[in-house]
């Protein structure tokens, strides 16, 4: 059993919902990265995803594009990324996945990064270039590591499709709400929770919703139909203020925000 | 129309789209519906004879089908060793191969019953070629082109506007072919139910590399129907340059099986052999993942895409198609590339000498040409495709060359 399923075991018999805030690894710089983890789990964040900045992310918004791009020009590599995770992942009480594009995991070797996140202490990956045909292999190497390798499911997937897609993934699925990019919406799609609730009766995986959440009312349309809550460029947003308001307020600024949302999915 | 060869190497892609280890599909979840039905409809067209009519009557009547197979008299005798034949693209409407491709797919966005068109170009010749198959078929048409190429092509951005469509310039990353890919991928994936995406190359998620490929084979189809007719028979040497690698692709599948045909693909050599200054993958770069497809890709140790130089526009990219990589790595064609220098002294040879303006790009399949036909005996032959025109470019040479223009 996984740390991610071990969490979602304790969540779900207490009838509690998970909060997943995502950060961008090396934005502005990987002390930042290490004080926010912390910040966020001290919060009350049950799940941290830490995106590996990368070149090339056609998934992603304006507002994580450009934070990959700072962190990049800053010259983040990926070995200093793990060097930081494999300081800061054990003193968390919550676990940590990768986002990273399949491009920055072919080039260091499938086996070789599921060993380096395994070794750090870190739970799996979510991979948003790598559909379900071009899975198995790296399902192998990181089933054998007891990584969770997390799935994503979207509104243009067809429901047969979608049943396939929950017999592979592991850890939970990562419902995305809007078709489209990463990104703040005012507004979310008014299928999503029929779509959200349909998926949740075809696996007992657990179903966390991401992309466009931001608004402590979007946490509490959704927390019920969920069993997590993923929100990102809300925050990778507020991060990129450190260079204006100073390290101490713009973790503050975060912690804060954190704390919102989660008032809002009790 | 002839079909393709029976032999395993012209039979690629496979279902999962791969040729050889090369292709695939690396996209977000959200494309995947889209890809597929593509290549459902795209698989019905082909079968579908009133289709097929439909598109062999706008080659024909449209883009002026066949383009002419013309001998370098001049360039030859300068050479003073092969026969330099060109296959004359750059004569179709629009001036560049690129037409071939997105009339076909324009055609595939009415059949899904699609109501709108995005494209990505470098050169501006995919784009115009798209805005051009758009206005024909009254359908809108957004194409996202890299501020550097805007300032590059502008000719080309103005064509696009008078056919109506509208340039959406990008501003990311290097302003180049590559983030024109990367933003228009992020509008498909917000508009994917009702758009369709004319991808202009062969590079991509599966199936646009077979479908771009396929619709550009008519090149090479036409060439070899043309040598056997005036020549009596196929050339030694067929070179094409290799930018994303469309026009090489069109130009070299329908020989593939044909192993006496020799076949080079170039690609832009830039300004150097150092990292950042030259756009040759499969020269100097190594197997990875960009835009959907696993093929050579000019990256770093962590896969981050590296940046890329080239004069020319459309070869400024730095990926390539995964048949070109399945290509090199089976040995049936060879690639090379060509600096920057050497092929704007290409340009002017051909302009001086046989009174073609040839694009930029194909400029550097020229110089290769040249090189070959000197070290040939006269009874070769050697046909280059004229990609496209160089009018598009005349602007960018006066200021490379530190000239007035006009």
């Amino acid at each position: 059993m996984s740390k991610i399923d071990e969490l979602f075991q304790t969540l779900r018999s207490a009838n509690r919902k998970a909060l997943m805030p995502f950060i961008t690894a090396g934005d502005p710089d990987l002390d930042f990265t290490t004080a926010v983890l912390k910040e966020l789990v001290a919060r009350g964040a049950s799940m941290c995803e830490v995106g590996i900045p990368y070149s090339d992310p056609i998934a992603d918004g304006p507002v994580i594009q450009a934070s990959y791009t700072r962190a990049l020009d800053n010259g983040v590599k990926l070995k200093s990324i793990l060097e930081t995770l494999a300081g800061v992942v054990p003193e968390l009480s919550a676990p940590v996945v990768t986002m990273v594009s399949y491009a920055i995991i072919y080039r260091h070797g499938l086996e070789k990064y599921a060993d380096e996140l395994k070794s750090r202490g870190i739970a799996g990956m979510i991979v948003p270039d790598l559909p379900v045909e071009e899975s198995p292999q790296l399902a192998k190497v990181c089933e054998a590591r007891d990584l969770s390798l997390i799935q994503l499911v979207t509104p243009t997937t067809p429901q047969d499709r979608a049943k396939k897609i929950t017999e592979t993934s592991s850890g939970f699925l990562y419902y995305v709400s809007v078709a489209g990019i990463t990104g703040e919406r005012t507004e979310l799609p008014p299928d999503l929770v029929d779509r959200v609730s349909w998926l949740r009766e075809q696996t007992p995986l657990p179903v966390c919703i991401g992309f466009g959440i931001s608004k402590p009312e979007h946490v509490k349309l959704l927390a019920p139909v969920a069993d997590g809550l993923i929100v990102g460029s809300a925050i990778v947003r507020r991060m990129a203020a450190v260079d204006d308001k100073g390290h101490d307020a713009t973790l503050q600024q975060i912690g804060d925000y954190v704390a919102s949302l989660l008032t809002a999915l009790d | 129309m002839s079909t393709a060869p029976e032999k395993i190497s012209a039979r690629v892609p496979d279902d999962a789209g791969r040729f050889g280890e090369f292709g695939g599909r690396y996209v977000p979840e959200t494309l995947v519906h889209a890809l597929d039905q593509l290549e459902q409809e795209y698989e019905a067209s082909c079968s579908d004879a009133a289709f097929q009519a439909e598109l062999d009557e706008l080659l024909k009547n449209y883009v002026g089908r066949p383009s002419p197979l013309y001998f370098a008299k001049r360039l030859t005798e300068k050479c003073g060793g092969a026969e330099i034949w060109f296959k004359r693209e750059d004569l179709n409407h629009t001036g560049a191969h690129k037409i071939n491709n997105t009339l076909g797919q324009a055609l595939l966005t009415l059949r899904m019953g699609k109501k709108r068109v995005i494209a990505e170009t470098g050169a501006g010749q995919h784009g115009v070629a798209t805005a051009t198959a758009c206005a024909h078929f009254g359908l809108p048409c957004v194409v996202y082109m890299g501020e550097e190429d805007i300032r590059r092509q502008a000719p080309n951005v103005f064509s696009m506007k008078l056919m109506g469509a509208e340039v959406r310039p990008v501003t990311t990353g290097s302003r180049t072919l590559r983030d024109a890919i990367n933003e228009a991928m992020r509008d498909w994936m917000a508009s994917v139910e009702d758009t369709h995406y004319i991808l202009g190359s062969v590079v991509g998620p599966h199936p646009f590399p077979r479908i771009v490929r396929d619709y550009q084979s008519v090149i090479g189809r036409e060439t070899i129907e043309q040598c056997r007719t005036r020549l009596d028979r196929l050339p030694d040497l067929v070179i094409a340059c290799v930018g994303g690698g469309s026009n090489a692709a069109g130009m070299f599948y329908p020989f593939v099986e044909l192993e006496e045909v020799d076949l080079l693909g170039v690609e832009a050599g830039g300004r150097s052999d150092q990292p950042g200054d030259h756009a040759s993958p499969l020269t100097y770069g190594s197997p990875g993942v960009l835009h959907g497809s696993f093929s050579y890709v000019m990256q770093d140790e962590d896969g981050q895409t590296s940046p890329v130089h080239s004069m020319s526009a459309g070869l400024d990219y730095p990926g390539v198609g995964p048949e070109h990589s399945y290509w090199k790595s089976t040995g049936r064609v060879n690639y090379t590339c060509c600096t920057d220098d050497v092929a704007m002294r290409a340009f002017d040879a051909v302009a001086q000498l046989e009174g073609i303006l040839p694009a930029l790009e194909t400029s550097h399949a020229i110089a290769k040409a040249m090189e070959e036909a000197s070290t040939r005996p006269s009874d070769q032959r050697i046909v280059v495709c004229l990609s496209g025109r160089g009018d598009k470019d005349a602007n960018e040479v006066a200021r490379l060359k530190g000239q007035k223009y006009g």
